[in-house]
């Protein structure tokens, strides 16, 4: 037998104390946050099952505290019971779900387009606008990020009652485009500047043309930053509260609006109002776990140079 | 990376025919003419002097679309291989110039005028009018003030975001599930928020988090009575929607850190403390400073959570720029003033936000 010559030092080899107290407490602030950032969302759910009785003694375990009614859901005509029968509600439902659907589908594809677009030609070419050279044009694009919502609220206002496009979708759809456009300039920069020039060199060699070898050549290969800037828009646009409320009215309502004007009237039916949120933030829970790789993508894109 | 001359050369025989040419510029003069000779109907239709009988301004936008098309089109006849390469940027600035910059200008005229919308009366040039009562409304620079509080919540939000970060970037099983959970707060929509936490978690009768500060020992649990409290809770929400913004770019930054640099300081006798404050956190500067300086333009945005929760309550102590301009409007659908004070809004933002970018750019470039 012989005595062991390496070894640790006897202040590692001891019981190592304080490592397992410092695992608990990183794991206690993770659970600790997690519980702080999914509570809500639960109490959400939770509660679009609850009776009156239920919501003022503030019970929070179903089946244990009380049973599961689907009374908020049958009062939006989505329960097993009235999912058959008429229900104006849940026509009124399905209309804002389409509104917002189309519009925020459409003015994310609308922005990545024109944004993948321009962000391509500003990575690639030089161009001159007058006196504006590329860092302006770009600086121009981005800085529309700093104009807020409010500043161009009120004329549009005017100048959509004048064109007619107030309470429509297309309306709604050129705001959302403009106001998504700067993030994903940004992103897409950042993608074509990791794309070597030599790809397209290549391919302009074989006889494509400029806009052949951006379809075939860049475009699958910037493609997860595109799905990453499409998520992202897709976001903010679906969430968007402040010019749906202020240019639509009846026939071209988003979601969000739909929800804030529940709040106000004929006092608040707990199960309803819950059942409503839940189904208006549940498209983009669903986005958020299963693309979540995306949208970190997205916003770390021009974090880190 | 340089920002000027072409990466991508291109050499064609551009032999572009002189009657392309000729077509390409009739094109765009063409289509500019027909742009305005419908505009000049429509405002001589407008002012009365001839009755043609439009109903909207609608001809003249599609007119406006037609040529932007031309535009766009004329560029590859007239300049062949060179307009190609136009066309990439041109269609995302036309549509941001038209969104953008005519509102803007449009709005100009408006901000000095007296226009309710709901009255017949149409649009009165009223001077400085509304400067004068923007200069004594009371309520305009108690909003401004609020901002200012609002925007110092950044920093602990920040804070907050950089722990939450530095916790995702350790030694942790399950990194997935946390990060999801951590993310989900930015997926909700404000208004939603402002429901399942304003209204409902927040009911002091019976809100969860009513009866935990009850059992936690605060008789009367009121978030929205007093106006600090109000202005907290406010803060306090956006914060939980918008703390996983931060948070995602600060963990970008921190994994973009090499280990070997941990591993170095280590070495050389730095403890966990040390170790953060005098290399995790310099290396990190300047994603914090893009992450705070992002978060504070989106800070200037905030309304939605205002809006619906407190409606600027109590006596406005929780309103901000935004969400007053909107009561403003709502309330006297006073298109003029409200332009006005958006307007005065966005020249404090520019200056501020310039001033302000300058001060981060000096303090990250390197020292030595």
């Amino acid at each position: 037998m012989t005595t062991q010559i390496f070894h640790d030092a006897p202040e590692d080899r001891a019981p190592r104390l304080g490592w397992y107290a410092s695992r608990l407490a990183i794991y206690g602030m993770l659970i600790f946050w997690t519980v702080i950032c999914l509570f809500p969302i639960y109490w959400t759910i939770t509660t679009s099952f609850k009776m009156a009785p239920d919501v003022m003694k503030g019970n929070m375990l179903p089946w244990v505290d009380y049973t599961p009614k689907w009374l908020g859901w049958k009062s939006l005509g989505l329960s097993p019971d009235t999912i058959g029968a008429e229900s104006t509600v849940r026509d009124e439902f399905l209309q804002r779900f389409m509104n917002s659907a189309v519009i925020s589908l459409t003015s994310s594809g609308l922005a990545v387009i024109l944004g993948s677009l321009a962000a391509y030609g500003l990575s690639r070419f030089s161009y001159k606008f007058g006196y504006m050279r590329n860092p302006d044009i770009s600086f121009f694009f981005l800085s529309q990020l700093i104009l807020p919502p409010v500043v161009l609220a009120l004329p549009f206002l005017v100048l959509y009652k004048e064109l007619a496009l107030l309470d429509t979708r297309v309306g709604l759809i050129l705001l959302y485009t403009l106001t998504v456009l700067p993030i994903v300039i940004w992103i897409m920069r950042d993608q074509f500047a990791g794309i070597p020039t030599e790809l397209e060199e290549a391919a302009l060699v074989d006889g494509l043309s400029i806009w052949g070898a951006f379809a075939t050549i860049v475009l699958p290969i910037a493609l997860p930053g595109m799905v990453a800037a499409f998520i992202l828009s897709l976001v903010l646009t679906w969430n968007e509260y402040f010019f749906a409320a202020l240019l639509t009215s009846t026939y071209a309502n988003t979601l969000p609006v739909m929800v804030a004007s529940q709040t106000g009237s004929q006092g608040i039916s707990w199960w309803s109002m819950a059942a409503l949120s839940f189904a208006a933030i549940l498209p983009l829970v669903v986005i958020g776990i299963v693309l979540e790789r995306y949208i970190i993508k997205g916003m770390a894109a021009g974090a880190v140079k | 990376m340089s920002e000027t001359g072409d990466l991508l050369h291109v050499v064609t025989n551009d032999n572009i025919p002189a009657g392309r040419k000729a077509f390409g510029r009739a094109l765009i003069w063409g289509s500019a003419a027909l742009l305005l000779l419908t505009a000049l109907m429509q405002t001589l239709d407008r002012t009365g002097v001839v009755s043609i009988g439009f109903a909207n301004w609608r001809p003249t936008l599609y007119a406006y679309v037609f040529w932007a098309v031309c535009l766009c089109w004329a560029q590859v006849l007239i300049r062949g291989e060179q307009g190609k390469r136009v066309l990439f940027v041109l269609p995302a600035v036309l549509f941001v110039i038209s969104l953008v910059v005519i509102p803007l200008v449009f709005g100009l005229g408006i901000a000095f005028s007296d226009w309710n919308l709901a009255s017949q009366g149409g649009r009165k040039f009223n001077g400085l009018d509304n400067v004068r009562q923007m200069w004594a409304d009371p309520f305009y620079w108690n909003a401004m003030r609020n901002m200012v509080w609002y925007l110092l919540a950044i920093l602990v939000e920040y804070a907050i975001a950089f722990g939450l970060a530095l916790l995702l970037n350790a030694q942790i099983v399950a990194r997935k599930f946390f990060r999801v959970a951590f993310l989900m707060p930015l997926m909700l929509s404000p208004v939603a928020v402002s429901w399942m936490i304003g209204k409902s978690m927040l009911e002091p009768r019976f809100g969860p988090l009513a009866r935990l500060a009850r059992l936690l020992g605060w008789e009367n649990p009121s978030f929205f009575e007093s106006p600090v409290m109000a202005r907290l809770t406010i803060m306090v929400m956006d914060a939980w929607t918008f703390i996983p913004f931060m948070m995602i770019m600060i963990l970008a930054g921190l994994q973009a850190i090499p280990k070997e640099v941990q591993e170095a300081a280590k070495v050389d006798g730095a403890n966990g403390w040390k170790g953060f404050w005098e290399v995790t956190f310099p290396l990190m500067l300047p994603v914090s400073i893009t992450a705070i300086l992002i978060r504070i333009i989106f800070k200037l945005k905030l309304a939605d959570i205002i809006i619906n929760v407190t409606s600027g309550g109590p006596g406005g102590a929780t309103d901000s720029v935004t969400s007053f301009i909107y009561r403003e409007y709502r309330d006297r659908s006073n298109v003029g003033y409200g332009t006005l004070l958006a307007m005065v809004y966005l020249v404090i933002i520019i200056v501020f936000m310039t001033i302000l970018m300058k001060v981060a750019d000096r303090w990250m470039r390197p020292k030595y």
